[in-house]
């Protein structure tokens, strides 16, 4: 089959506006996005410039709006899209080529969470004990890859780019979560501020766009109710 | 223009064995992590089915069994002083990541879970052993997360999209003196000079078509090292996984037969138990790739062009396939849009992992020679780094050991070496090899694209470097890289812009390929026997009396030049592998 792809692109060598340019491209029904992309790249215009490493899902490098939603170019085939496919950078985050989005606002916000474990007592000699129940209760969280496809979904964010956005309540929720971690109060401190947990309007268009699978409204729900009661 | 900056320790790359070294060697002196992808893009993360560790949490277990069967796995090429320090301080070495936070899988009890994976086995073969610790079926996944998270903690100083392209060498005594980098977002070029350089750059299986490797795992550190004198060791040895997605090579973790899992023919027979009767589906990987082909050569595959085989978890209680193989039979739905739950899954085996790379001591010292001296200041750790611990075959869940144990020591090491010495003087104009390369590869205004020649590589590499190798093979693929090689000279790079120029990038990779294929093709040619992952059809059984001897591939005027030396022998004798 033939494929119409249009893609948004921008050079900033050369570019003041970004444009859309028109491929065709031939393609299998069980070809993924990120195969259309590799082929105009690869065969029409060498310049054409994206994010991509491991091809099936798990790096978070190729998160982009496919369609008008946030999908990952390497997870989304052309039998679920169709004929004519749509390709843009991320929203909410500045474009420093074609598809290519600078992230590091992304990470910055996710930095801010205290995204690790903290624990203080000496560490036993051999592994912290934690119930299979225990360690269900944050297992979602742990799926994210941060491929900002969430945090870019989200309208507040758009708007307000001071707002951390779900991917880093969501790391900061497997955290809060985790039975062996104390941190929880540090970390709901931060998240109560003014730009966190608050500006949520339960849209759902993070959970709608995590490649993941991982219920992120509800991740985001569980922090806030965590921060009304100050108990985990 | 070209930037410099000083440091004490420059680790390049920030997969689970560059951030593992990171945490150790920033805690010692001044450390960078120089890193092509973004930490948490290394494919690190695609791991899946675990790191194995004698904790005898759920049975009994001892880490010298871990260490036979890593001995027995890698067809006795494994140095056995590094298996025994790998298995040894595997235990720790898992401890530590849990300190750390890493979610592991628990038992009732709440301790951490373990489950069976090919080779692994307890009383030295007499049957398979639950010593494979896990979390669900995204355990890299989880492991570099851990280690990035606690890099964040630690504050590590990271240069992200940065391309490491060259190896600084003092030019009176060779030792490390720093790398040249290429910054993707300007263009510019930097000079890092370091008292310590630690290689952590992962695998090169881009030089297969059917691979389970990213489309970033070129080899670019051992390329550099190659180009800059460092010697290649048991090129030749390459792993293919039995279980990549028909046509596509992702990869279906052993996991699943170790939950299980059975390798079906055409005809619904579970055809393992024709070669591995005790331990069958779970026998070491390069046993089980060759038995899939000679089921589709013998006519048993399936499929409308009879050329792949069914692995079949459908049996499996759904409970068990959703709660620990969750991923991988996404896999399968999303990408071949087939139930795992019903059916069995087309699978080929799948170009998956270097056992050769950069040489090194347990020390994660790069070694230049076959008298193993070491090179100063020069370190390497991880899937681009041959200790040697897995031999001629390595075995499921050894690898993301051999990161964290070796990571780790690589990170240790290189700190406390550079607490000890001056920085080297660099030679003259230190970025002036790589501003040359670039021009070169930059300055044609039309030709042949990278992404051509690449695809002739990958797929010629599949048929004639591949599970079956043959002297007319190989022979014929030396002929091969020799015209690739022609071509590569006149590459025509399309984009010309300065910034985030990957087209201009994924020239340079093809460039490591083609070298590091030539050496592995080289090495394969020359060695005739059979061992592990290596298997020669002209030459079908181990010849220890020739050939129990690590190779390394040099790079000389005339074609790379080989040369041996002796594997490291503590108390296991070599004897036939069976299962
Ligand atoms: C699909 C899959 C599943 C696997 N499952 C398992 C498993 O269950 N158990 C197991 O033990 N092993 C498994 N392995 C093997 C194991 O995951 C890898 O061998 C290991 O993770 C490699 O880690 P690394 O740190 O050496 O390299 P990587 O994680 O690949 O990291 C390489 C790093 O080097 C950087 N880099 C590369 N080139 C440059 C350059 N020129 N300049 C700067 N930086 C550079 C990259 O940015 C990246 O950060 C699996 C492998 C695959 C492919
Ligand atoms: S390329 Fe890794 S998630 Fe798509």
């Amino acid at each position: 089959m033939q494929v119409k792809l249009r893609v948004r692109r921008f050079n900033p060598e050369t570019d003041s506006e970004s444009r859309i340019e028109t491929y065709d491209v031939p393609a299998d029904p069980m070809d993924r996005v990120l195969d259309l992309l590799h082929w105009v790249k690869w065969n029409v215009d060498g310049s054409l410039t994206f994010r991509r490493s491991c091809a099936h899902g798990i790096c978070g490098s190729d998160a982009m709006l496919i369609n008008g939603t946030n999908r990952l170019a390497c997870k989304v085939l052309v039998r679920e899209v169709g004929d004519q496919i749509t390709v843009e950078p991320l929203r909410g985050l500045p474009v420093n080529k074609d598809l290519l989005v600078d992230m590091e606002p992304f990470f910055a916000s996710y930095r801010e969470v205290l995204p690790y474990l903290v624990n203080d007592d000496p560490a036993p000699d051999t592994e912290r004990r934690q119930s299979q129940a225990d360690r269900e209760r944050f297992d979602d969280t742990t799926k994210c890859i941060l491929c900002a496809a969430c945090t870019t979904s989200c309208p507040v964010f758009w708007a307000d780019d001071e707002y951390f956005g779900p991917a880093a309540i969501v790391n900061a929720h497997r955290f809060i979560f985790d039975s062996r971690d104390q941190g929880a109060a540090q970390r709901l401190t931060v998240l109560n501020d003014k730009e966190g947990v608050w500006r949520c309007r339960t849209t759902f268009n993070c959970t709608d766009a995590c490649p993941r699978g991982i219920k992120v409204t509800q991740a985001i729900q569980e922090v806030k109710r965590a921060l009304l009661f100050r108990k985990v | 223009m070209t930037q410099q900056h000083t440091f004490d320790v420059v680790i390049v790359g920030a997969g689970g064995a560059g951030l593992r070294a990171a945490l150790e060697s920033s805690r010692r002196g001044r450390t960078a992590v120089i890193t092509k992808l973004y930490p948490t893009r290394s494919h690190t993360g695609a791991a899946q089915g675990g790191m194995c560790a004698a904790l005898a949490n759920v049975e009994e277990d001892n880490w010298e069994w871990h260490t036979f069967d890593t001995i027995k796995g890698g067809d006795y090429l494994v140095d056995q002083d590094a298996a025994e320090v790998m298995c040894r301080e595997a235990i720790e070495a898992v401890y530590d990541l849990e300190h750390m936070g890493m979610p592991f899988n628990r038992t009732p009890d709440g301790k951490i879970d373990q489950r069976r994976f090919g080779g692994h086995t307890h009383h030295h073969g007499a049957g398979a052993v639950r010593r494979s610790c896990f979390a669900a079926d995204r355990t890299g996944h989880m492991i570099l997360q851990t280690l990035f998270q606690q890099n964040v903690k630690q504050g590590t100083t990271f240069f992200d999209e940065y391309y490491v392209l060259d190896l600084l060498r003092a030019p009176d005594d060779g030792r490390a003196a720093g790398v040249v980098a290429y910054e993707l977002a300007t263009g510019e070029l930097h000079v890092f000079r370091a008292k310590s350089v630690v290689f952590c750059t992962g695998g090169y299986g881009k030089m297969f078509k059917i691979t389970s490797n990213a489309h970033a795992l070129t080899g670019d550190g051992p390329g550099v090292c190659y180009r800059r004198g460092v010697p290649m060791e048991d090129m030749e040895f390459f792993q293919f996984h039995p279980t990549g997605l028909y046509r596509l090579g992702v990869l279906l973790s052993e996991a699943a037969r170790g939950e299980g899992g059975i390798l079906r023919n055409s005809d619904g027979e579970a055809f393992m138990e024709r070669y591995a009767p005790t331990i069958k589906d779970l026998a070491p990987r390069d046993m089980v790739s060759r038995a899939i082909y000679t089921e589709i050569r013998e006519g048993r595959g399936a499929g409308p062009d009879g050329d792949y085989v069914y692995l079949d978890v459908s049996h499996l209680d759904p409970k068990v396939i959703d709660a620990k193989l969750p991923d991988i039979t996404e896999f399968a739905r999303t990408y071949l849009g087939v139930e795992p739950k019903k059916e069995g899954v087309p699978i080929v085996p799948t170009a998956h992992y270097a056992m050769g790379g950069i040489p090194t001591t347990v020390d994660a010292q790069v070694v230049g020679d076959a008298a193993n001296t070491v090179i100063p200041g020069l370190f390497a750790a991880g899937e681009c780094a041959c200790v040697s611990v897995h031999g001629a075959n390595r075995l499921g869940t050894n690898s993301l050991l051999d990161i964290v144990v070796f990571g780790k020591r690589a990170g240790v090491n290189a700190g406390e070496h550079a607490a000890t010495v001056d920085h080297a003087e660099l030679g003259e104009d230190p970025a002036g090899a790589v501003t040359r390369m670039l021009e070169d590869l930059a300055g044609h205004a039309e030709g042949e694209r990278a992404a051509a020649i690449r695809l002739d590589l990958q797929v010629n590499m599949d048929d004639k470097a591949g599970v079956y190798r043959t002297e007319t093979l190989l022979k014929e693929m030396e002929v091969e890289l020799a015209s690739l090689r022609e071509r590569y000279a006149r590459v025509w790079v399309q984009d010309t812009s300065r910034r985030y120029n990957t087209d201009l990038l994924e020239a340079v990779e093809l460039g490591f390929l083609l070298d590091l294929a030539e050496a592995l093709v080289v090495s394969a040619r020359a060695r005739t026997e059979s061992r592990g992952g290596h298997f020669r059809e002209d030459h079908p059984v181990r010849d220890d009396k020739n050939w129990l001897k690590h190779s390394l591939a040099s790079r000389g005027d005339s074609g790379v030049k080989l040369d041996y030396k002796p594997v490291t022998m503590t108390r296991y004798e070599p004897m036939e592998r069976k299962y």
